[in-house]
């Protein structure tokens, strides 16, 4: 968690990405859209790491990936250094992959099996034409694995070769190949092993805070998102819900659905666990092709009244150090 | 990978040995013998006496089992697959001398089916449920459906009737003209290419579909890769493993679709020899063509296999 100097660099607005949906074999009719994220406004901080929780099916990874264009937006604006680059074209986008980069949750579908690790590593340096010579290519990839904690002298082999951690290791090596600003991890430890989680979270908060590294860390894992944010915003059915930082949100939540969240994270201590009550959600998360109307998570929520039914809320300062939250009821 | 090799031809050994046994002694289960299509051409009243010089002759008068070790043995210790019993012919050099017209037919339909499949499987998954994925999945449809056989006929016909044209029923060299030659294998070819390309296609579209969801395609996207890398560096190169497999299995229908098309236009190659020599029941050139046929796809299967090692990173042979 390293020292921010108040700069956005990233600011998205009113962020929409819609899936539609198609029936009819030949002559296709449009019934509807997934409103995978509906209307999501946030910025992230210079070098700061904003932490993105919410359950499967939320809208983070698909947030994650519009920032980096992997999606084709519906509606909105994503400024990436202040220049807004949601109408931007291929090319125009190739050269920006410079400046942002993502690193997955699973490190065995994230490696191309065909390809060595110099090639996986080195192929961003290739594109980029950021090496210099065949030499100096080999040698920016040996550097970015003893960065990431590999030996170089393993450039030649497979991914198979590697371990679930290993690979992890490499798909970030891979992320920081052309020396990006912004790296979303997309749930980049949910796949490993408990031990070898706490190693590729310190690898990448050392990470931070050498190159400075902006994160959008995607997680469902509160504990690791508490220990690795500055902020953290929380996600429910393609609209944020509730943005804080860390420790203000997991001591003070202010919405519902954050409160039910933190409440099932469990605590390693079976007598402290069973003293405390547990908010248990009634219901399933609706569909996203027919949200509810008014506040989306109104019909599960257990401080629901009638109108929550029938306004949307925005997200509002809740006028307590940066906190801000999309609920009708807070600060009643 | 020596090791490897070795040890895939040592096991071709039983599969051949069994191939042999199928080949000899099918062929003689069919009804009709060679003795009585020959008496039956040569308008002999077939008398005991000429019927059994000619066995003698022929060497069909020892019991088969004793047939089949003469002529296993002369594969074996000489190379000899035996003589034509009509023609006392050797049947290796007629196949040595027609085998340029299959293989030039084969190699064409293959090459073409690949041309042919790839490339449109490849689009029709990178633009999947578009008007063009539509079309290609549809006459690849109409591929696998309609038979060559029957399109071979109609080209042979309909040209003909309409403007006149046949194809060439001489068998032009390559050396001699190297594009009649080509042009006279051309429509054969791709009526043999279209069927096979069928499969291939729809096998190519299903796994590049499959491997274009990966995250290392994302991945490679993210990279800022042009769409021409991400598409074949990426995806491709993975998509064709499954691919290659198929190729190596389609070899059987290959020939298969050779004998049968080289009968329609009347090719003179070893598919025409064994359509000859089925109709003749010359059995020693049925014998000696199915194990030279069986030899080729097994070693062209074998191929296939040591082609993973090269394709597929995770297969290492020891």
């Amino acid at each position: 968690m390293s020292e921010n100097n108040g700069k956005h660099l990233i600011d998205v607005k009113d962020l929409s990405v819609h899936f539609p949906i198609y029936t009819g074999a030949i002559f296709k009719r449009k019934v509807g859209d997934v409103k995978a994220v509906d209307g999501v406004s946030f910025h992230i901080l210079s070098g700061e790491t904003l932490g993105l929780v919410g359950e499967s099916g939320c809208g983070k990874t698909t947030t994650g990936h519009a920032i980096l264009r992997l999606h084709e937006l519906t509606g909105g604006q994503i400024l990436f250094n202040g220049e807004d680059i949601s109408a931007y074209g291929g090319s125009q986008m190739r050269v920006l992959r410079r400046g942002m980069q993502i690193i997955y949750q699973d490190p065995f579908s994230s490696l191309n099996p065909r390809m060595t690790v110099l090639d996986i590593v080195g192929e961003p340096i290739a594109v980029h034409k950021m090496s210099r010579n065949p030499k100096d290519y080999q040698d920016q990839v040996a550097e970015l694995l003893q960065v990431v904690g590999l030996n170089p002298s393993m450039s030649s082999r497979y991914p198979h070769e590697f371990s679930g951690g290993q690979r992890q290791r490499i798909g970030i090596a891979r992320a920081l190949a052309v020396k990006p600003s912004l790296i979303v991890c997309d749930e980049p430890v949910s796949a490993l092993d408990v031990s070898i989680q706490a190693q590729i979270i310190n690898l990448l908060e050392d990470l931070q805070e050498k190159f400075g590294l902006t994160y959008l860390f995607i997680a469902h894992d509160l504990a690791v998102v508490r220990h690795i944010s500055n902020r953290i915003a929380v996600m429910y059915l393609g609209s944020i819900v509730e943005i804080a930082d860390r420790l203000d949100l997991y001591h003070n939540p202010q919405h519902p659905y954050t409160r039910a969240l933190l409440s099932a994270v469990p605590i390693p201590n079976p007598t402290l666990d069973a003293q405390r009550k547990q908010l248990m959600l009634e219901g399933e998360v609706p569909s996203p092709v027919n949200p509810p109307p008014g506040c989306k998570f109104h019909p599960r929520c257990p401080e629901a009244k009638p109108f929550c039914a029938e306004q949307i809320p925005v997200l509002k300062d809740t006028g307590h150090r940066n906190h801000w939250t999309a609920c009708h009821r807070s600060g009643e | 990978m020596r090791t490897y090799i070795i040890k895939r031809v040592l096991a071709l050994i039983p599969t051949l040995i069994f191939a042999t046994l199928i080949v000899f002694f099918l062929i003689r289960m069919i009804p009709g013998h060679v003795i009585d299509l020959m008496l039956s051409q040569q308008d002999i009243s077939a008398d005991k006496v000429t019927r059994q010089k000619i066995e003698h002759e022929l060497g069909l008068d020892a019991p088969v089992h004793i047939q089949y070790l003469r002529w296993v043995s002369g594969v074996v210790l000489r190379g000899d697959l035996g003589r034509s019993l009509w023609r006392q012919t050797e049947v290796w050099k007629d196949i040595k001398t027609r085998i340029p017209v299959t293989a030039e037919l084969a190699l064409m339909s293959l090459m073409i089916s690949l041309l042919v499949a790839i490339p449109v499987g490849v689009y029709a998954a990178v633009r999947q449920d578009t008007m063009l994925d539509y079309i290609g999945r549809t006459v690849s449809i109409l591929g696998i459906a309609v038979p060559y056989f029957w399109l071979g006929t109609l080209v042979m016909i309909y040209p003909a009737l309409w403007w006149g044209w046949s194809p060439s029923v001489e068998l032009i060299p390559f050396r001699e003209n190297p594009l009649g030659n080509i042009k006279m294998f051309l429509v054969p070819a791709v009526i043999l290419g279209l069927f096979m390309s069928a499969v291939t296609m729809r096998m190519t579209r299903a796994m590049m579909l499959e491997v274009l969801r990966h995250d290392y395609i994302r991945t490679a996207w993210a990279k800022g890769a042009p769409e021409k890398i991400v598409i074949i560096r990426h995806a491709l190169k993975n998509a064709l493993i499954p691919v290659v497999t198929l190729v190596g299995i389609q070899v059987p229908t290959l020939v298969g679709g050779t004998i049968v098309i080289e009968q329609i236009f009347s090719l003179p190659g070893i598919g025409l020899l064994m359509y000859d020599a089925v109709l003749q029941r010359d059995y020693s050139v049925i014998s000696g063509l199915m194990l030279f046929i069986g030899l080729i796809v097994l070693l062209i299967n074998l191929l296939v296999d040591l082609s993973y090692g090269w394709i597929d990173p995770k297969v290492r042979y020891k």
